[in-house]
């Protein structure tokens, strides 16, 4: 099953390296590691997609809350948080493609942030129920390159609450 | 106060309480080294890194408290790493400093440079770099504070030169690193778990080495008896229980007795305290205890459920839970579970020769030790066959009686581990019991030892092989030998007096027990050569992989061995 981590850790020198570290070194994967600081500069936020089952990520959860960097860790299940992945394409689209994978484009609310004479890059953001079929309808075109944030994620909060 | 980092960093392990300090100098470190001069900490100087760091856990697992050590930077740092990765196993609190090259040259490839935060980051409950004098003011009371808190473990510093170098203005010095209290564990889980005793047919209490660390061995013991529930031991538990307590069933595991293992099995529920079911402790896990609910308590909670389910997991202190269950628990009698118990352990004692006929099997020999020495006497193991015997046949009386590499096994901990323990312990009996491959992996602390002249008798169980590994290439790798017999075998005693120690060869042909009786009569350090059987094999074994009750047994010796 795949599962979302978020992990609050203290902005201390080496705090990636310990968090990666346990991961391999206790033989855990992960599909994608994102790391960027909170509004609080003394505090980064880390989110981590895993594949596993719920012992396994019992004992990510037990090891990583004996980090002594780490503040927080929170397991976000299905449905329980906004989740999304800013994800850059570069894509072959020459004048004959270009109008239609605009069109494609516009379905899926992306945006094309740069033009040249032979490819466009294009930005789209959601979760991978959006991202996964919007690749595979550029795929016929040419997909050069890609570079994704891995998925971020922050709990939802309860609108009746 | 004006002073300099490296002056900084002397008077907050002073003021640790730190008075031992083992190490090596070198150019990374030597301004602390400068520092240390006229100071009350007295630096022993090992004579190589990993020494040091041994002789550090030495005093850290006699004492409990946590122990440092000096290195210099480069191969000083990499040499203490085996020390370091076998007290994270062992969860022995360790502060281990070493000095780095100035932050200007760091990543520069500089002269003896390496990056030791990155090579101890993942073998340390946790690790600094310190990047300015008056970080270590933050940074030494909270690497004791960790090494000793909650799960013990070690921790590493690394001092750049220029910091030590650099010249700091100080207010106030901060309070000493001390032991945090836990969160203790709620009264449910061990209500829980006095339900669960009540109710069980046939409980055995699993303990292992937290029950040592967190001073419950006399507590566990008063469990056993209130709930008739016989004990097994891990490696790290020995000590916890006199092995005369008729609910004492010894060691169980790879190299168990089969009463203890069999008993497992037939347990309706087993209670581990401070285990971490290893897979020395419990061959295949899929069937061990197959017939148990397991009850488990542990300091760490990721110990919880990490290889076998618990039906029932408590974190805490083990003292703590054990003296508020005993408050809550009714007495039980079990007469006929407590009689099974005595009927396995009279069914399956260990399998060895009478001593009149063969004084110098290993098993004959720990017996002797243990008559030869002090309750009180300090045991320390190297790793291999000489390590099982001892577990097997020595008899501990007292915790932290037997300092031992359990976690990583590492050859070359007993010599500079008994400095540690004799250092740590004055007045009191060390005893290292070696290998003849063991003690030459780190045969250099024997320099060490006569400069220190400390009461350690070094024996060399000898049968001039790597015994352990010769014994698995017989049972399991069709007695195709490789790489286990030592064809040249050194003249230890000889070795020894070269160190300036006093050094002794047992002649098996005079009375050989007599001779070791001579030898550790005598005064100061020695090292005694004690020749035994090349084929003696350790037995019973769990072949690795296979299930505890499939163990091996000593077959009866062909009549020309």
């Amino acid at each position: 099953m795949r599962h979302t981590l978020s992990v609050l850790v203290e902005n201390k020198f080496g705090v990636l390296a310990r968090v990666s570290g346990m991961f391999s070194g206790r033989g855990f994967n992960i599909d994608s590691l994102n790391v960027a600081p909170t509004h609080d500069p003394a505090l980064s936020r880390i989110t981590a997609v895993l594949n596993g089952d719920d012992t396994a990520l019992d004992m990510v959860t037990k090891q990583l809350r004996k980090l002594i960097n780490v503040v927080e860790v929170v397991d976000f299940h299905a449905g329980e948080a906004v989740q999304r992945e800013l994800l850059l394409t570069r894509v072959k689209a020459t004048s004959k493609t270009r109008s239609e994978i605009m069109q494609i484009c516009d379905i899926f609310r992306a945006k094309i942030v740069n033009v040249a004479p032979d490819a466009v890059i294009i930005e789209i953001t959601g979760d991978e129920g959006k991202l996964t079929p919007f690749l595979k309808l550029l795929e016929p075109f040419g997909i050069l390159e890609i570079a994704r944030t891995g998925l971020l994620a922050l709990k939802r909060d309860n609108a009746s609450a | 106060m004006k002073t300099t980092g490296a002056n900084l960093l002397r008077i907050l392990l002073e003021r640790q309480g730190i008075h031992t300090l083992p190490g090596i100098p070198g150019g990374a470190i030597l301004p602390f080294y400068d520092a240390l001069h006229g100071s009350a900490i007295r630096h022993v100087l090992a004579r190589h890194e990993q020494g040091a760091g041994f002789i550090a856990q030495g005093m850290a697992r006699v004492t409990g408290r946590a122990a440092a050590c000096l290195a210099t930077s480069g191969p000083g740092a990499t040499n203490l790493l085996t020390a370091i990765a076998d007290a994270r196993l062992d969860s022995v609190p360790l502060v281990a400093i070493t000095g780095q090259v100035s932050q200007s040259l760091i990543g520069t490839d500089a002269f003896q440079e390496v990056d030791t935060y990155g090579l101890t980051l993942p073998i340390t409950k946790h690790n600094f770099l310190v990047r300015s004098a008056a970080e270590l003011l933050d940074v030494v009371p909270l690497a004791f504070q960790l090494a000793e808190s909650g799960r013990p473990g070690p921790v590493a510093i690394d001092v750049p030169k220029d910091v030590q170098n650099a010249t700091i203005e100080i207010d106030a010095l901060p309070e000493p690193g001390r032991r945090q209290p836990l969160a203790p564990c709620p009264d449910e889980p061990i209500d829980a778990l006095a339900h669960l005793l009540a109710h069980a047919q046939r409980p055995v209490l699993y303990l292992g080495g937290g029950v040592i660390s967190s001073d419950a061995s006399a507590l566990a013991r008063a469990l056993a008896h209130r709930a008739s529930a016989p004990i097994v031991s891990t490696l790290m538990a020995l000590g916890a229980i006199p092995p005369e307590d008729p609910l004492f069933m010894g060691m169980l595991g790879m190299h168990g007795t089969q009463g203890t293992n069999f008993l497992l099995e037939e347990a309706d529920l087993v209670l581990a305290i401070g285990a971490r079911f290893d897979d020395r402790a419990t061959g295949k896990v899929a069937e061990f205890c197959p017939r148990a609910t397991i009850a488990h308590i542990d300091i760490d909670p990721a110990e919880i459920g990490k290889i076998k389910t618990a039906f029932l997991g408590l974190v805490g202190d083990a003292a703590d839970i054990l003296r508020r269950l005993l408050d809550i628990l009714p007495p039980q009698t079990r007469p006929a579970w407590r009689a099974r118990a005595a009927e396995l352990r009279a069914t399956y004692p260990l399998q060895h020769p009478p001593r009149s006929e063969d004084p110098l099997h290993p098993v004959n020999l720990c017996r002797f030790l243990g008559e030869q020495l002090p309750a009180d006497a300090i045991i320390t193991t190297d790793v291999g066959q000489h390590q099982m015997w001892v577990a097997q046949a020595y008899p501990f009386r007292q915790p932290r009686t037997l300092l031992t590499s359990g976690g990583l096994g590492t050859m070359g901990f007993g010599l500079p581990a008994a400095i540690g323990a004799a250092l740590a312990a004055p007045g009191r009996r060390v005893a290292c019991v070696s290998g003849d491959g063991s003690i030459l992996m780190n045969i250099q602390e024997l320099a060490t030892l006569a400069e220190e002249n400390l009461p350690v008798a070094v024996l060399i169980f000898n049968n001039t092989h790597l015994g352990l590994v010769r014994q698995q290439q017989e049972l399991f790798y069709r007695q195709r030998y490789e790489a286990s017999r030592f064809a040249s075998s050194p003249d230890f005693a000889a070795i020894a007096r070269g160190f300036g120690v006093r050094g002794e060869r047992i002649d098996p042909m005079g009375d050989p027990l007599e001779q070791i009786s001579a030898a550790l009569a005598g005064e100061g350090p020695c090292v005694i050569d004690i020749p035994i059987h090349t084929t003696a094999n350790v037995y019973p074994m769990v072949p690795p992989g296979a299930a505890n009750r499939q163990m091996l047994i000593a077959q009866p010796e062909p009549a020309h061995a």
